[in-house]
């Protein structure tokens, strides 16, 4: 009988080249996404070795980090970010590699583009210089972050050297109740398991209630297993992986495709197979989550009050975010809503944006804008004229970034001012220096947009 | 990279669990391209306020602390995967991490470059803080090669600890990855041509 396997464990065999007895895997990567952040000094380390990329076709870039989100067609404003992303442009010149940067139609976080252009596929394995590579787990992709070295390592050799890490498993069941998203579930999941309840670990998520989501809404929990301390998180693919690949640009065809599916069917972990660690949760009666501190295992139920805390770290936290416990969190004066980031950014986050505002006002205490994903998520928010919504209601509707994000580009928070983000960190420092960030779902940043305040969407909509 | 050395040195202590890459080094920062230059913003919004004035409570602004080995708590290194970070911490001096636990990107990175993480338990930790930030001349010893530490206080008083072999090896002898890799490019290119009719080749890019 053959051994059972982790999905896991399955694609990571498929594409172990060799071993280092004591040592690391050599494993083979299939696809390599990079970005002018984490880039430079690995073509410079290249350069030094006086050697090229050894599978440039197997390698794609956009610029999404440290680029403007306004006037994309006009150089960028700022010297260190103009040189940092035509350096980009220029290495990907010099060694024949796909870029997507700025105006190019596919433009866009390069976690965004990849899966809608099809080049995220089932059972392969994907890196990036950048930890929520995660996202890619959604489609049932073996996908995590890597460090510049590493980045170095794949351009020389399509390979890396790594630990395998161990598997484990988050089994989710419940039904979640309307306006509720996969948002929510994540941050609900990290605040009970903690920050680095999976350090070390790979994740794969299962269980009726991660079925039960959209693709887009998988990505959105993959992505954010590295705030867990995840190596990556997966997700096995189903019918409805199969119907999102469909058609795809860059996605096989025809007879290709029909192969492919028949694999795929392959990838999930088998009945029996080993987790090092597991853990389940019920989401059923969950309440839309949102942070009070400074790091994403800090989520409480909208509706529910900051906790007294007294760890000295914790306080801190507090502190920087200039809350008391014991406060109801529901309430809280914002400053900023901010609604992007590869975590939710893609067209399903934008339709359920616009059906929370359409015909209501933005707050006017509240700079409110909107930072698609990708040029093609743009576009299609144009023409299913969720664009107007957005402009009628008071948002501004960028172009494609990282955006605030990460506080690099020209898109900062200023110090001490909230902001209601439906990115991933809410770090000290992570939207600017001083800014104070409130994790949330889109729904939730919609209706706290519209209140100025921090909002149960259950309670706007109904 | 540079054969690791054992060396002894007094410790700075960072007594805070999660410090997350983006305190190591601001996203602003990262605009440069080359891998130096770094350290001059390590910490950077802990160790100075908005007009750049240096924080009195910061660690890293007490004078009476400094050397080669930085001293903190859990879950160090977390976030992003910017091996700016431990650029940044490398280029201000550090040789070594001394801590709870470290986020797994970060310590690849960090190893990678040659700076040595050392993961040792709360109890032993809190003694070593309490220890260091008492008297900031105490002298903490790092031998890689036999793998522990040794805390100089009068006597000396030693605690080992698990590093990956390999990691140990290469760090040691001064081993780069790559050269490695490059090294079996046919073996590489050998798998792939068993692997090519599988359905990954077929999204090329
Ligand atoms: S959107 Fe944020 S988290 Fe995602 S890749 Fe960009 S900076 Fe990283």
């Amino acid at each position: 009988m053959k051994k059972a396997k982790t999905l896991f464990d399955k694609i990571w065999d498929e594409h172990k080249v060799t071993g280092i007895p004591g040592g690391p895997d050599v494993l083979y990567i299939d696809k390599h996404l990079i970005h002018e952040v984490t880039s430079p000094q690995a073509f410079a380390g290249l350069e030094k070795r006086g050697i090229s990329v050894f599978r440039k076709e197997q390698t794609l870039a956009t610029a999404d980090h440290n680029v403007p989100t306004i006037n994309q067609h006009l150089p960028i404003r700022e010297e260190m970010s103009r040189l940092q992303v035509s350096r980009l442009v220029e290495n990907c010149r010099k060694h024949e590699i796909e870029l997507f940067g700025l105006g190019h139609p596919n433009q866009g976080i390069v976690h965004v583009i990849a899966p809608e252009l099809g080049i995220t596929l089932p059972g392969m394995t994907m890196v990036c210089g950048d930890s929520h590579t995660s996202t890619h787990g959604g489609l049932g992709a073996l996908a995590f972050g890597i460090g510049s070295t590493e980045v170095e390592q794949v351009f020389a050799s399509q390979c890396l050297l790594q630990e395998r890490p161990p598997a484990m498993k988050i089994c989710v069941t419940g039904e979640m109740g309307p306006w509720l998203s996969s948002k929510d579930l994540i941050l609900y999941i990290i605040s009970q398991a903690s920050t680095d309840a999976a350090t070390g670990h790979f994740v794969e998520y299962m269980g009726s209630a991660i079925s039960a989501l959209s693709i887009e809404e998988r990505m959105t929990v993959c992505n954010m297993s590295i705030e867990m301390g995840a190596r990556g998180g997966i997700i096995a693919p189903d019918d409805k992986t199969l119907e999102y690949i469909r058609n795809r640009p860059f996605a096989p065809k025809g007879k290709a495709l029909e192969a492919a599916l028949e694999r795929w069917k392959e990838l999930h972990s088998d009945e029996g197979a080993f987790f090092a660690r597991e853990l389940h949760f019920d989401i059923t009666g969950l309440a839309p989550m949102v942070t009070y501190g400074t790091n994403p295992g800090m989520g409480i139920a909208v509706d529910s009050n900051i906790p007294v805390l007294n760890n000295p770290s914790d306080r801190k936290a507090l502190e920087y975010m200039g809350w008391q416990g014991g406060e109801p969190v529901a309430g809280k004066k914002l400053d900023y809503v901010f609604i992007g980031s590869c975590t939710n950014s893609r067209i399903e986050d934008l339709r359920i944006v616009a059906a929370v505002v359409k015909g209501k006002k933005v707050s006017q205490d509240v700079i409110a804008f909107i930072v698609p994903g990708s040029q093609r998520v743009r576009q299609q928010a144009k023409s299913e004229g969720l664009e107007d919504i957005f402009l009628e209601s008071g948002f501004e509707f960028r172009e494609s970034g990282c955006s605030a994000c990460l506080g690099m580009n020209e898109d900062k928070i200023p110090p001490l001012s909230y902001c209601m983000a439906t990115s991933n960190r809410n770090f000290e420092g992570r939207q600017g220096p001083g800014a104070r960030t409130i994790l949330a779902s889109p729904a939730t940043a919609a209706a706290s947009a519209i209140n100025g305040y921090i909002t149960d969407i259950r309670m706007l909509a109904s | 990279m540079n054969k690791f050395q054992s060396f002894r040195s007094t410790v700075v202590p960072l007594e805070a669990d999660n410090i997350d890459t983006d305190q190591i080094i601001p996203a602003r920062f990262l605009k440069a391209t080359g891998r130096t230059g770094f350290g001059e913003n390590l910490f950077r919004d802990l160790r100075y306020d908005s007009s750049g004035k240096k924080k009195a409570g910061f660690i890293l602004n007490n004078d009476s602390f400094h050397g080669k080995i930085l001293m903190t708590g859990k879950n160090f290194g977390c976030g992003s995967s910017r091996e700016h970070a431990a650029w940044a911490i490398q280029d201000y001096g550090f040789d070594a991490i001394i801590a709870e636990s470290f986020a797994d990107i970060f310590r690849n990175n960090a190893l990678n470059i040659g700076l040595l993480t050392i993961t040792l338990p709360e109890n032993i930790l809190k003694q070593l803080f309490a220890k260091c930030k008492k008297s900031p001349s105490t002298q903490i010893g790092v031998n890689l090669r036999d793998q522990f530490v040794e805390l100089f206080d009068g006597e000396s008083t030693s605690y080992p600890f698990v590093i990956n072999p390999y990691k140990k090896l290469c760090l040691l002898e001064g081993l780069d990855d790559i050269d490695y890799l490059l090294s079996i490019r046919d073996q590489i290119a050998l798998f792939e041509q068993k692997k090519a009719s599988s359905i990954e080749n077929l999204s090329r890019i």
